[in-house]
C-alpha cells in the first residue's frame, strides 16, 4: 500500500473546519478547553476516548451528535492505516509550547469575529506559515494573541494512541450513527415537540398593579427596619392564543401520527388552543371533529377570534389545482363551494397575520407541487420537523413578509386557464 | 493519582460517562447531563459522590429559584424579628447571611459534589446569572463586603430535562453528556443490579418484550429504566412464566402509564 506523506497540519485545524462544515456549532472557547484536556492527557492515548471527550467538550446538544459522528468519520477515516502519521503527530506534539492565556486575553479572543479569524488563518496557511508544528512565531503564536494563534497552536498535546488497533473503533462508532434519531431534522416525539412549542409561550405582566408582592414587601419593610412598605405588582399571564387548523384524511393519512403528536404537544403547552379540521383545502366550513361530522362556518371563525390569534395550519398542501382554484372545486362531490378555496385561505390570512403552514412532507417535495407552491405564497410554509417547527415559531412571533394581495391571487386563477403556463 | 470515577455497585456507568465525569473533574468544569427521563441523570451525582467518597450537596431547582438563592441569603426577616428582643446581636449582618448550596460547596473543608438538579426548570436567565460564579468559583456578598472563593473546586453536575434551551454562553463552559437509552446488554446488567437472582431465561424474555414495547412508534410516553425495574419486580413476585411474557404483556399497567398507550400496545400485542 502506498503511504501518503504525513499531513503536518493533521490535528485539528482540519477537524475544526470539518465540524463547522457539517454544521456543528463549535466556538473557540470550547476549542481551547479541548486543548486543555489534551494537554492534561485525558485522552488516554486512544482515539475512542478522544472521540467521546471531544464530543463532550465541543457538542452541547444531542441533536448535533449525528453531525459530529459524520464529521468525525469523514475526518479520521484512514488514520488506522497510517501509523507513520501517528508517530509524526506524536513527535510534533511534544515540541509545542503550551498556550497560556490570561482571562483578559481569552475574552479578547472570544470577541474576535470568527470570520476574520478564519480568513486570517487561511491567509497564513497559504503563505506557508504552518510548516511543522514548532516555532512558527507568527502563525503558531505562543501567546495566543494573534488571530491565528488559537488555531496555529492546535496540534498541542494530542496523543493519538500508540494502541494501533483502537483507532478503528472510534470511527466505527462514529460511522454507526447511533444518534441519527436525535438529529433535529427528524420528526420527533411529543416531548420534544412540546419543548419547541413552549417557545411560543409569552408570559407578560398584565393589567394594573394590584397584586401584593409579598416577598418584596417583606424585604423592603425589613430593610426599612420595620417601617411597613407595601409593594404592588402586576400579575403575569400567558398571553399566547393559537388556532390549530389540521388537514385530515386522504393523502394526510400517512402523517396521522405526526399530526396527532403535534396536537397533543400543543394542547399541553398552550392554554388557549382552538382547533379545527379540513380536508385538502379550507372552504366555507371548518370541521370541529376529526370525523368531520360537525362544522362551523369559516366566516364565523374569522369573526369570532381576534387577530392576535396565531394560526398554525398543518397539511400536505397537495391537491388538484381545481380544488384550490375552482368554484365547486372541492374533492367531495356532494360539497359545493361558491368561492374557490384559495379565497378562503386568503381571507384567513388577512384576518390573522401571524400564520404559518406546517407540511409533513419534505420541502423539496412540497415545493414541486403546484398547490404547494401557491399555498406557500400565501402562508410561510415549513417542514413538520423540529427544525421546521423552530423556524415556523420564529415566523409566528415575528411575521414579517409582505402579505399576498388579492390581485396576485386573481392572477393564480387566471393563469390557470392557460394550460402549461401555470406558475412557471 | 486521584481516584477515578467508575460507577458503583448499584449505578452502572458506561465508559463514555465515566470518562466524561473524570474529564470534567480534571478540568474543573461543570458537567451538564441530559437524557430521557429515567436514564439516571440525578442518580449520577449520587453515584459519583459515593464512588469518590465525597459529600453530596443537592440544589433542587424550581421555577421560582433565583441564582442568588444558591449563593447566599440575607435573612432580613430573622434580623427584624431579633431586633425586637435584645438577646441577639443584630448589628452584625454576618450573623444573618446564610449560605446557599453553591456557597456551601465553596466554603466546604474538602471537595464536594454539587448537584444542580433540573436547571431547565428555572427562569431563562438563571444559568446566565451563574456564569461568573461557576467560572471563577467565587462570589461577593454585598451586605458584608466579603468575597467567598472556593477552597476546593467542587465537582459540579447539572441535569436538564430539555424543557428550555440553555444559553450558549453557559453551554460553552460546560462539558456535555447525553445519556443514551441503554442497549439490551446494558439493560441486562442494570436489571441484574436490582434483581440479582433473576433467571436468565425470564430476563431475556422480559428484555425482548420491553424493547419491543419501546419500539412502538406511536407511544406517547415510552417506558424507561425505572419502569422496567418495577415491571421485573411485578413479574418476579407474580411468578409469571417466561412463556406467558412471550405471548402477552402481563402487568402492562406497570410499564405504560397512559391510557391511549395501553390501547396501542394491546392492539399490537401479538408475538413478534
Amino acid at each position: 500500500m502506498q503511504r501518503r506523506a504525513p499531513r503536518k497540519d493533521f490535528m485539528f485545524t482540519g477537524f475544526f473546519f470539518t465540524l463547522k462544515r457539517f454544521g456543528v456549532p463549535v466556538s473557540i472557547n470550547e476549542w481551547m478547553t479541548l486543548q486543555e484536556a489534551l494537554k492534561a492527557g485525558l485522552t488516554d492515548a486512544s482515539l475512542s476516548v478522544f472521540y467521546r471527550l471531544a464530543r463532550a467538550i465541543l457538542v452541547k446538544n444531542e441533536s448535533y451528535y449525528d453531525r459530529y459522528d459524520r464529521a468525525f468519520a469523514e475526518y479520521f477515516k484512514g488514520i488506522e492505516s497510517d501509523d507513520i502519521l501517528v508517530d509524526e503527530i506524536l513527535k510534533g506534539l511534544e515540541e509545542v509550547d503550551p498556550l497560556t492565556l490570561t482571562e483578559a486575553e481569552k475574552r479578547l479572543l472570544q470577541a474576535l469575529p470568527l470570520e476574520e479569524v478564519l480568513e486570517n488563518f487561511r491567509k497564513q496557511w497559504e503563505e506557508g506559515h504552518f510548516k511543522g508544528h514548532v516555532g512558527g512565531d507568527r502563525a503558531i503564536g505562543t501567546g495566543g494573541r494573534s488571530t491565528q494563534g488559537a488555531f496555529g497552536y492546535n496540534p498541542a498535546g494530542v496523543r493519538i494512541g500508540q494502541g494501533y488497533g483502537r483507532h478503528g473503533s472510534a470511527i466505527q462508532i462514529a460511522e454507526k450513527r447511533e444518534f441519527r434519531n436525535y438529529s433535529s431534522d427528524m420528526i420527533l416525539d411529543t416531548r420534544i415537540l412540546r419543548v419547541a412549542l413552549s417557545k411560543l409561550r409569552t408570559l407578560l405582566p398584565e393589567g394594573p398593579f394590584d397584586e401584593l408582592d409579598i416577598d418584596n414587601t417583606i424585604d423592603k419593610t425589613c430593610r426599612n427596619a420595620g417601617d411597613l412598605e407595601l409593594v404592588w405588582k402586576r400579575s403575569r399571564k400567558n398571553k399566547i392564543k393559537v388556532l390549530l387548523v389540521m388537514d385530515v384524511g386522504g393523502s394526510m393519512e400517512p402523517y396521522h401520527w405526526a399530526v396527532s403528536k403535534l396536537f397533543s404537544a400543543a394542547k399541553s403547552q398552550i392554554k388557549d388552543l382552538k382547533h379545527y379540521y379540513f380536508h385538502n383545502c379550507v372552504y366555507q366550513d371548518l370541521w370541529t371533529d376529526i370525523e368531520r361530522s360537525s362544522s362551523v362556518p369559516t366566516s364565523e371563525v374569522i369573526s369570532q377570534y381576534d387577530k392576535d390569534y396565531k394560526v398554525i395550519y398543518v397539511g400536505d398542501a397537495s391537491m388538484a389545482p381545481s380544488e384550490l382554484l375552482d368554484v365547486n372545486g372541492c374533492i367531495e362531490y356532494f360539497y359545493r363551494n361558491e368561492e374557490a378555496g384559495i379565497w378562503w385561505l386568503h381571507k384567513l390570512m388577512a384576518r390573522f397575520p401571524a400564520s404559518v403552514w406546517l407540511n409533513p412532507m419534505r420541502r423539496r417535495i412540497f415545493e414541486t407541487s403546484l398547490s404547494g407552491r401557491m399555498i406557500s405564497k400565501i402562508f410561510p410554509m415549513f417542514e413538520l420537523t423540529l427544525d421546521g417547527l423552530d423556524e415556523a415559531i420564529r415566523a409566528l412571533l415575528k411575521p414579517k413578509r409582505p402579505r399576498i394581495t388579492p390581485e396576485e391571487i386573481q392572477s393564480f386563477i387566471s393563469r390557470r386557464n392557460r394550460p402549461y403556463q401555470i406558475m412557471y | 493519582m486521584k481516584k477515578q470515577f467508575k460507577g458503583t455497585e448499584s449505578y452502572i456507568a458506561s465508559d463514555a460517562l465515566s470518562e466524561v465525569v473524570n474529564a470534567a473533574t480534571a478540568l474543573g468544569r461543570p458537567l451538564l447531563v441530559k437524557g430521557e427521563p429515567g436514564t439516571g441523570k440525578t442518580l449520577l451525582a449520587h453515584a459519583v459522590a459515593k464512588d469518590l467518597g465525597k459529600r453530596l450537596l443537592v440544589w433542587n431547582v424550581k421555577s421560582t429559584t433565583k441564582a442568588r438563592d444558591g449563593l447566599y441569603i440575607y435573612d432580613t426577616v430573622q434580623r427584624l424579628h431579633d431586633s425586637r428582643f435584645s438577646d441577639h446581636d443584630v448589628s452584625d449582618i454576618k450573623n444573618y447571611i446564610r449560605m446557599g448550596k453553591l456557597g456551601e460547596a465553596f466554603t466546604a473543608d474538602e471537595q464536594v459534589v454539587l448537584l444542580i438538579d433540573e436547571i431547565d426548570k428555572a427562569d431563562l436567565e438563571f444559568p446566565n446569572d451563574l456564569l461568573n460564579e461557576l467560572d471563577e468559583m467565587s462570589f461577593h456578598i454585598h451586605e458584608t463586603d466579603e468575597t467567598i472563593s472556593a477552597r476546593h473546586r467542587p465537582i459540579v453536575i447539572i441535569t436538564s430535562n430539555n424543557e428550555k434551551e440553555l444559553p450558549d454562553a453557559f453551554l460553552r463552559r460546560c462539558l456535555f453528556h447525553f445519556i443514551a437509552f441503554p442497549d439490551e446488554q446494558m439493560m441486562e446488567r442494570i436489571v441484574k443490579v436490582h434483581h440479582p437472582d433473576i433467571e436468565n431465561k425470564l430476563l431475556a424474555e422480559i428484555i425482548k418484550k420491553f424493547y419491543w414495547v419501546r419500539s412502538l412508534d406511536s407511544l406517547r410516553k415510552k417506558p424507561s429504566t425505572s419502569e422496567i425495574i418495577d415491571w421485573v419486580s411485578a413479574l418476579v413476585s407474580g411468578g409469571v412464566d417466561p412463556r406467558r411474557i412471550k405471548k402477552e404483556v402481563p402487568f402492562l399497567g406497570v410499564l405504560i402509564k397512559k391510557e391511549q398507550d395501553i390501547d396501542i400496545v394491546l392492539a399490537q400485542a401479538n408475538p413478534y
